[in-house]
């Protein structure tokens, strides 16, 4: 940490620059949480019903399903690699468990269910991007298409529902309180991810590939396999938000978490995330979920129809990005 | 010409052949003129698109911001239409070309001066335009007795017994070829994605000709929303939703490599046109429409395959190989273009 950088640095490298307090003061994060501050008082200006502890435990289920694929999704993204059909996934996965329970099966076998095709579907996303070397924007666009459209194949215009009572826990159960189950399983996701990516030699080989995956095989690092496991990582948690999504809504669709991908690729991107790859962290993307989920609460209770929220959504994706550049030519004009 | 209908583009030539015979060997009908123009007709939208997005993928961008352009741009003619009926038509194509245009160059601009990834740019303004439908048409659908008869009626015009909207496409067709083949701008469209760096040596300004790519890429959306709406005669905020991944299959499938560099005019039509071919084969063979999109997917993920394969030539080798861990001597006769690969 404290090697001093050579005046002439070609570019910051990520963790050899100035000291942690320096650093975390001028940070992406501290920024988000700034921006996370302002629009949690500005929300408590504008409705009174804001800061009610029930309304706040609904307002998290805007974003706890879609920030658990977004954790897995920030390490894909920090590889290089990105995956644009986990909505698909969840399609998919919630079709397969909706299936089940047409067979009786019981809560226990309906998560296993989601989770495993989840995996499976992460599993042949990553065989053809890790093993066959194909572009993984190309590859998931297809995949996008093709998981979507089973789960069309098999429910058509239908819809499944019919899931037991005690699979509703998932979604719709609290643990203590206003904490919601949802709200337990974002944590220690978030947790999970934050410690594997930012304490394992596994996220290091991450961070690695990322900024040249080259170097990182001619450094010993097994780049297709570190790949594949994120493709793994990545559906498992389209999987779990299957279950989860599923069991609040207690039905199934093959329209379900339509566009999704999308918005979890901007709670990266906005995280602070590379959308090139070799840099990030997990701290970004958990306060990049909680704005996105603040946003869509607060426009929500001032009635602002969806679709105008996601223009906000597209500015806030580009404006995150555009202003640092800007910024950065604004002091470099000056000097 | 001749070089224009690569080895790749008669495979797939092939397939699109193989996949109207095995339709019109149970059903005949199919594979009649009338019935396989109404097919080219019904897929001239998602050609002129595909030729827009192929000019994007060469200069190794992407636009997916294409299908909310068509969407907008088709709302904002549909209701100057509805407001004022006198207008001329050719006035409101004329207006949906450079509304389309203008939205592309936002992208293209973002895209050079201010150096945001295209993914990244495109996928705001994906959400951005499609929002601005609700908000200029306050979420009320614009009807066909909205829209004056010749508002509707052009793209249904025949010329030499072809609709309008066929001969669009057959323009945009042959405007796009001349242009990538015969132009500098458009032989700079393959050299930026090519090999950015060697391009900028050549002397090309790389940003400005992404920034073109997406101009035109616009306007030609800009264009067939004109035609979408015209067409179905209806405006509403969803229309061509998620239409801009059919346009991305249909340049994948077209052989047009995401990684830039790679594609022929011909491979957008033929890929558009198989897409188009199974959409409408579909309910001739009595197969579900729901089948259509999980098809579609195995398409884009088998053409990937083969592109891939394709791809791997002499030069490109290397860096590919070699990221997948297989140590290879480089051969003498490419080691002078391992340099490309060595530097970037």
């Amino acid at each position: 940490m404290n090697i001093p950088e050579p005046a002439s640095a070609p570019r910051a490298l990520p963790d050899r620059s100035r000291g942690w307090l320096a650093r975390s003061a001028t940070s992406w994060e501290t920024l988000l949480l700034l921006v996370a501050i302002t629009i949690f008082l500005i929300n408590m200006q504008a409705s009174p019903y804001f800061l009610d502890p029930w309304n706040l435990s609904d307002a998290t289920f805007n974003f706890t399903e879609k920030a658990m694929i977004a954790f897995a999704m920030a390490m894909l993204i920090v590889a290089g690699e990105i995956d644009l059909s986990v909505a698909s996934i969840i399609a998919l996965a919630s079709t397969a468990m909706g299936f089940a329970v047409q067979l009786g099966a019981g809560t226990p076998v309906l998560v296993l269910v989601g989770l495993g095709v989840g995996l499976l579907c992460g599993a042949f996303n990553g065989l053809l991007v890790a093993r066959f070397g194909l572009p993984s924007i190309v590859v998931t666009i297809g995949t996008l298409s093709l998981f979507r459209g089973i789960a069309y194949i098999v429910l058509g215009d239908q819809a499944y529902s019919g899931y037991p009572e005690s699979f509703a826990w998932f979604g719709q159960g609290y643990v203590f309180w206003v904490i919601t189950v949802e709200m337990v399983l974002f944590a220690l996701v978030a947790l999970a991810f934050g410690v594997l990516l930012h304490k394992t030699s596994f996220g290091r080989a991450v961070y690695a590939i990322g900024n040249n995956p080259t170097a990182a095989l001619f450094s010993g690092i097994r780049v297709p396999r570190v790949k594949f496991v994120l493709f793994l990582l990545t559906g498992l948690m389209a999987g779990l938000a299957a279950v989860c999504l599923t069991s609040r809504l207690g039905s199934t669709r093959p329209s379900i978490a339509v566009g999704w991908e999308l918005e979890v690729v901007t709670m990266v991107v906005l995280g602070g995330v590379n959308i090139l790859g070799g840099s990030g962290t997990l701290p970004g993307v958990v306060l990049a979920a909680i704005i996105m989920g603040l946003v869509t609460f607060g426009f929500g209770l001032m009635n602002v129809p969806g679709i105008v929220m996601s223009i906000f959504v597209g500015l806030l994706l580009i404006a995150v990005i555009a202003l640092p550049v800007l910024g950065r030519r604004l002091v470099s004009l000056r000097r | 010409m001749s070089g224009l209908l690569s080895r790749r583009d008669a495979l797939l030539a092939l397939a699109l052949a193989l996949l109207i015979a095995l339709v019109a060997w149970r059903f005949p009908a199919f594979a009649r003129p009338t019935s396989l123009g109404g097919v080219f007709t019904d897929s001239s939208i998602l050609i002129i698109l595909a030729l827009g997005q192929m000019m994007v993928i060469l200069t190794r961008c992407i636009d997916l911001s294409m299908a909310s352009n068509l969407a907008l741009v088709g709302m904002i003619v549909a209701m100057t239409n509805a407001a004022l009926p006198a207008l001329p038509v050719p006035l409101l194509v004329v207006l949906a070309i450079a509304i389309g245009a203008t939205l592309g160059a936002v992208n293209g601009l973002l895209v050079w001066k201010v150096g945001i990834p295209p993914i990244v740019v495109t996928l705001g303004t994906l959400t951005i335009f499609r929002g601005l439908i609700f908000v200029i048409s306050d979420g009320q659908w614009i009807n066909a007795h909205e829209m004056s008869d010749g508002f509707k009626a052009l793209p249904r015009l025949t010329v030499a017994r072809v609709p309008l909207l066929a001969w669009s496409a057959i323009v945009a067709f042959a405007a796009v070829a001349v242009f990538v083949s015969r132009t500098g701008t458009g032989r700079a469209l393959y050299a930026v994605g090519g090999n950015p760096d060697a391009a900028v040596y050549a002397g090309i300004d790389a940003g400005r000709t992404r920034c073109i790519a997406f101009v035109i890429a616009g306007a030609l959306a800009g264009f067939a929303g004109y035609l979408w709406v015209a067409r179905y005669a209806v405006a509403y905020v969803d229309i061509a939703g998620g239409f801009e991944l059919d346009v991305i299959a249909a340049c994948v499938i077209g052989g047009i490599s995401i990684a830039g560099g790679i594609g022929t005019v011909v491979g957008a039509l033929l890929g558009a046109l198989f897409l188009g071919v199974i959409k409408n084969a579909l309910p001739v063979v009595d197969v579900s429409p729901f089948w259509q999109l999980a098809i579609s997917g195995a398409a884009i993920i088998i053409a990937v395959l083969f592109n891939a394969r394709a791809e791997r030539r002499p030069g490109r080798i290397i860096l590919k190989r070699a990221e997948q861990g297989v140590t290879i001597a480089v051969p003498r006769s490419v080691q002078g273009k391992s340099v490309q690969g060595e530097s970037a």
